[in-house]
């Protein structure tokens, strides 16, 4: 909402200097988005003569232009205006300009090949007219002294900038703002002076609204105004409407805007001659058309409000006028119209159209129902002051009288929710100045509501009113008190926080990616979960939720890979969904790792990332969560997008239904596909979600504390088995025979090749041996070395190797 | 007497020289082997006669000792020699690159929202998470914002479904919804997360991350919520004095409402906050409207309260001076190992908030 301090003071009585006034509006609420002067930016538009006008040698229709701009020499312009001759007046826009009607900002451009220095401007561009056929044309006798002056006055008047909160329709028209601010104590609101207008006849064009269900129009005031003469709009109209960045377009056009800028009372004006018959204010039926006023032909829905007449719809009430209807400069009788439409069905119609306008805007927010008249008195003065032409009485058709809304105020309220007290002569006063009839009861004010501000429907509503006024610096800051009323997180939320930054110990760059993603790579890691598209994505490789924390991760991998790293570690831990309903989303660590290990170090050979590097990273995070090592199993099953022979999933328990994790090496077509170019690509995910909560904690963990001070014996077998047997099975076999007894088993080597048959390999294992309760002796030692080996051949099939 | 004297000095004059460990082995034999000489004199004992013997006796253990030390140290002292010279060849140039590590980094938002929760932990608030993908009526009606509200407009919502039921969480605000809905007051929470607009430039992007803040009880009003937000903002700068405003403003779901702008200025090219005569907006805050505690059950006559809503992201940016919100989610392997901290830089109390 845009305004200057002038327009301001016509409102408003005072005194106060114009910063103070800006940092007024702020204090109660309409926030200062900016406050400048009117014409900065206006200096480098200079009165200038075109000296020689000769044809572009590439262009038909482009002229080049020796221009006078006051300086020794004449500039170059190139400029396709065909009115650009030899002797002719205009506006010069020197490079850096920005032009009024789009914010171009000008620069040295070189058309078709010859360079031009700025350009000659027409009034369109200007903002001063609709007229945009050929650059402007200044009369002689006024500006031919003025060569090289600037052509706009320079004006000293300040606009400011607010920006309105969606519950403050009443601050979209100047008087609104000066209202606020009187109750604010920094000035008077002046009384709106209505001139006594001569009024002759009823209004001849019968008006009526139906009793449609859900009609969107519940008042609707109009008066006929005969025998006008359209014209250009006076200079202070003009700069009135132009002060706020709109285009002046006819004098009845701009004061239906002025009034609307002014009280916020949106108007229309009809080409009265152009409407057949009647005025009737009904429900659309799907499938009618009508040409707006933006040169668009709308088609309708069922039950929109609309402004019609005997052959059809003129326009959408509230929203846009029809063009059939509108008034043009040579239009002699005017049918004003001021009415009320329904946000809800305001709001329902332009969604549904798609169409923004500022008096849907308006509209939309709620409109003051009782400024009919006052809309159509102040509008009516000014077109017959203007125009001339004769004023019909008004006609106010109406279904709903819209009286002023009651609320019983608890004065207490006010100091239980702000926590100070305001006395009630105070609190009597800002409810009245702001338009509101107070009646003072024991400890209760009855008030009416003022009709235009529908945001105030409750008592809490008349709170907000009275600190807002009286300034929230009068709020005391209170100490914050530190009872708890719960842990500050919860066991799985700590898991959470301990997984990320023990993932990140490991040497992972933590990143952080949208939850949405490019469905060509999403598919690739998608398996079987649901496709989630965004109905409307921000762009076309945004276009669904990730299935899997891979889709990023791969995708950002490549462009640092790219950017010419080599060795890269990337984790992120966040949300993926596996279906749209809210909570149907897992919270996953996704981690890969690309490249090699020790590259180019003088003491340790470099070697490829491989799937064992991950399968660690996994195992040492589940065990410093608190995860028991010696019950975790693995097996080789994982997703389609890990390489089958190299990659595996972890269960916390062998009975465990889901596994907590998958590593290993990243499928090869998915790199081929990706067309990601390393040595090595390997990743693992974790499943937070199915880590189940610890049962014992920790205090009661450590309590139990056990040892062994008996001696320990060490003992080394090699076991030939089938090639695909698996390690994880024989150290099962080995350390089920007898738990008390077996500490641990290493495995130390794994053998293919020579001596050993093609389809076997031999595993060569370490194992500790101690007793809690005494220390071996040989016999007992030897006894457990039968038994192991006994075993071990009985349940796996495999050989001691001698 | 004299015998052994001479021995002994004798043998100390030996002992004097560089030896090695096998001339040493030698001058050892010599004195106490089978036929040494302090041996032999041992034997000479049992002749002598019995008021000679005792003197000479103690003369001999004493010589003997002190032979005995003199050549216990003269091998410790050759041992040392041999060490060192060994020692000497095998020197390493330590000033080689160590092995090879590795050092992970946490994400700047993860930081933060490490720092938040642990300020306000500090004031009994607990954290509270809710879903990414929201149905409408968590995401705005429930909180006062129904469907022909014109706020829903400065909302640009990604939607999941044609019937615009099912969203991407437009705020943090609908766990406020969520939490209340499935407990008793009093409520006193914060929920960090992912947010979703459908908006991209310098300052806004698709996904961002808020906090919410909830304090639900029977006499929580303004002046708590200005106390709460004052010592986080305090905490959260680590600065002892900050200036701050509070301008009344709306939110469809706080009543009164206000946006909070805190000072700053500009030194050197780089933001300062605290001081200065520059504002700049951080969030957004209110009482809980009395119809979003009736939408989740709570009696607005009993209970009253505050929420608030702060950008996560920006806090992050105006405290470590990160310039491009855009830049948090490309993933530059420079910016997360320039901007990322340290995993054992754990935000806390006792520990301070950051290094």
């Amino acid at each position: 909402m845009k305004f200057t301090i002038g327009w301001l003071k016509e409102h408003l009585d005072t005194q106060k200097k114009d910063n103070e006034l800006i940092e007024k509006l702020t204090d109660i609420g309409l926030e200062v988005e900016s406050f400048e002067n009117l014409s900065s930016g206006l200096d480098s538009f200079k009165v200038a003569k075109i000296i020689n006008a000769e044809q572009h040698p590439n262009a038909d229709r482009l002229r080049i232009c020796d221009v006078d701009i006051g300086l020794d020499d004449t500039v170059k312009v190139v400029c396709g205006a065909p009115n650009a001759k030899k002797d002719l007046l205009t506006v010069y826009a020197g490079p850096g300009s920005i032009i009024p009607k789009n914010n171009m900002k000008l620069s040295v451009s070189k058309i078709r090949g010859v360079t031009s220095y700025g350009m000659l401007c027409s009034e369109s561009e200007l903002n001063l007219s609709n007229e945009s056929e050929g650059i402007t044309e200044l009369t002689t006798s006024k500006y031919s002294d003025k060569i090289g002056k600037n052509f706009f006055k320079s004006n000293t008047e300040k606009v400011v900038d607010l920006s309105i909160t969606p519950n403050r329709p009443d601050c979209l028209g100047v008087r609104g703002i000066a209202r606020d601010l009187a109750a604010a104590g920094v000035g008077k609101l002046k009384k709106i002076s209505t001139k006594n207008i001569k009024k002759n006849g009823s209004q001849k064009i019968k008006v009526s609204i139906t009793k449609d269900k859900n009609q969107g129009c519940t008042v609707f005031g109009s008066c006929l105004i005969e025998g006008v003469t359209n014209k250009e709009s006076p200079q202070w109209l003009k700069e009135k409407i132009i002060s706020l960045g709109q285009k002046p377009i006819s004098a009845v056009v701009d004061i239906t805007n002025y009034v609307m800028l002014d009280l916020n009372r949106p108007l229309h004006a009809y080409d009265a001659d152009k409407i057949d018959k009647e005025i009737i204010v009904r429900n659309s039926k799907k499938g009618e058309t009508f040409e707006a006023l933006d040169n668009k032909e709308y088609k309708l829905d069922d039950d929109m409000c609309v402004i019609s007449d005997k052959s059809g719809v003129l326009g959408l009430g509230g929203i846009i006028g029809g063009t059939r209807s509108g008034t043009e400069i040579n239009t002699k009788n005017i049918l004003l119209e001021s009415a009320y439409f329904i946000p809800r069905s305001i709001r329902k119609t332009s969604k549904l159209l798609n169409i923004d306008t500022d008096a849907k805007f308006r509209f939309e927010r709620g409109i003051d129902p009782q400024s009919i008249e006052l809309g159509l008195s102040k509008a009516a003065e000014l077109i017959s002051e203007i125009c001339g032409g004769k004023i019909s009485n008004f006609d106010i058709q109406q279904t709903d009288k819209h009286e002023k809304n009651k609320i019983k105020f608890n004065v207490s309220l006010f100091e239980k929710i702000t926590g100070f007290k305001v006395n009630d002569n105070e609190t009597i006063k800002i409810l009245t100045d702001l338009g509101f009839e107070v009646s003072k009861e024991k400890f209760k004010l009855d008030l009416k509501i003022p009709t235009w501000r529908p945001d105030i429907t409750q008592p809490i509503d008349i709170v907000e009113e009275i600190v807002r006024i009286k300034g929230y610096e009068n709020i005391e800051t209170l100490q914050p008190e530190k009872t708890k009323i719960k842990d500050t997180l919860n066991a799985q939320q700590k898991l959470f926080h301990f997984l990320q930054r023990s993932v990140a110990s490991k040497g992972y760059f933590e990143t952080v990616t949208w939850s949405f993603t490019d469905s060509k790579i999403n598919k690739l890691f998608r398996e079987n979960l649901k496709e989630i598209k965004i109905v409307n994505p921000i762009s076309s490789d945004l276009d669904v939720l990730r299935n899997s924390i891979f889709t990023n991760l791969t995708f950002y991998l490549k462009k640092n890979l790219d950017r010419g790293f080599k060795d890269i570690s990337l984790f992120e831990i966040g949300p993926i969904f596996k279906g749209s309903k809210p909570g149907e989303q897992s919270t996953i660590i996704g981690a890969i790792k690309s490249g090699k290990v020790s590259r180019l170090n003088w003491n340790e050979k470099d070697r490829i990332v491989d799937v064992f590097d991950v399968k660690k990273d996994v195992i040492q995070t589940l065990v410093e969560a608190g995860y028991d090592r010696q019950s975790f199993f693995v097996r080789d099953k994982s997703p389609s997008y890990y390489h089958p022979g190299k990659s595996g999933s972890v269960y916390l328990d062998k009975d465990e239904i889901d596994p907590v994790a998958y590593f290993g090496e990243i499928h090869p077509n998915i790199l081929k596909k990706l067309d990601i170019k390393t040595e090595g690509l390997v990743g693992f995910e974790i499943y937070i979600d199915y880590l189940r909560e610890h049962k014992t904690k920790l205090k009661d963990l450590k309590t139990n504390f056990e040892y062994s001070d008996y001696q320990k014996s060490e003992r080394d077998f090699a076991f030939v088995v089938d090639k695909n047997f698996k390690a994880q099975d024989l150290i099962e076999i080995i350390s089920s025979i007898d738990k008390n007894l077996i500490r641990s088993i290493k495995i130390f080597d794994i053998y293919e090749g020579e001596n050993i048959p093609e389809d076997k390999k031999s595993i060569a294992l370490n194992v500790t041996i101690q007793s809690s309760e005494k220390t071996l002796e040989e016999s007992d030692l030897e006894k457990i070395n039968k038994l192991i080996i006994s075993t071990v051949e009985t349940k796996s099939g495999a050989k001691i190797r001698s | 007497m004299s015998d052994i004297k001479k021995i002994k000095d004798d043998y100390f004059n030996k002992l004097n020289n560089d030896l090695n460990i096998e001339s040493l082995n030698q001058i050892k034999t010599e004195l106490f082997g089978k036929n040494g000489k302090i041996s032999n004199s041992f034997k000479k004992l049992g002749s002598l006669p019995n008021d000679e013997r005792k003197k000479f006796a103690s003369d001999l253990n004493s010589i003997k000792n002190e032979l005995q030390d003199k050549i216990n140290s003269k091998l410790q002292e050759i041992e040392t020699k041999e060490i060192n010279s060994k020692l000497e060849n095998e020197k390493v140039d330590v000033t080689l690159p160590e092995r090879e590590f590795s050092r992970g980094k946490i994400h700047p938002v993860s930081q933060v929202i490490d720092e938040i929760s642990s300020i306000f932990s500090e004031i009994g608030f607990s954290v509270e998470e809710g879903p990414d993908i929201e149905n409408e009526h968590y995401n705005f009606t429930a909180l006062n914002t129904p469907d022909n509200h014109p706020a829903r407009d400065m909302h640009d919502t990604f939607y999941i479904d044609n019937n615009k039921e099912l969203l991407l969480r437009t705020h943090t605000s609908p766990v406020q919804v969520r939490t209340m809905l499935n407990g008793k007051p009093p409520f006193k929470i914060i929920a960090p997360g992912r947010t979703y607009r459908s908006d991209s430039d310098q300052t806004h992007s698709p996904m961002f991350h808020q906090v919410e803040g909830l304090h639900i009880d029977k006499d929580i009003n303004m002046g708590h919520l200005k106390g709460c937000l004052n010592y986080f903002i305090k905490s959260f700068f680590e600065v002892d004095k900050i200036k701050m405003r509070f301008r009344p403003s709306h939110f469809p779901f706080t009543e009164p409402s206000a946006e909070v702008d805190i000072g700053y200025e500009i030194k050197d090219g780089k933001i300062v906050i605290g001081e200065g005569d520059k504002w700049l907006e951080i969030l957004g805050c209110g009482m809980v409207h009395p119809n979003v505690l009736k939408n989740v059950k709570v009696n607005p006559d009993k209970y009253q309260g505050y929420a608030f809503g702060i950008g996560i992201d920006r806090l992050g940016m105006l405290k470590y001076g990160i310039n491009d919100l855009r830049a948090f989610f490309e993933t530059d392997y420079r910016w997360l190992n320039h901007f990322g901290f340290d995993p054992l830089d754990v935000p806390s109390n006792y520990r301070g908030l950051s290094r």
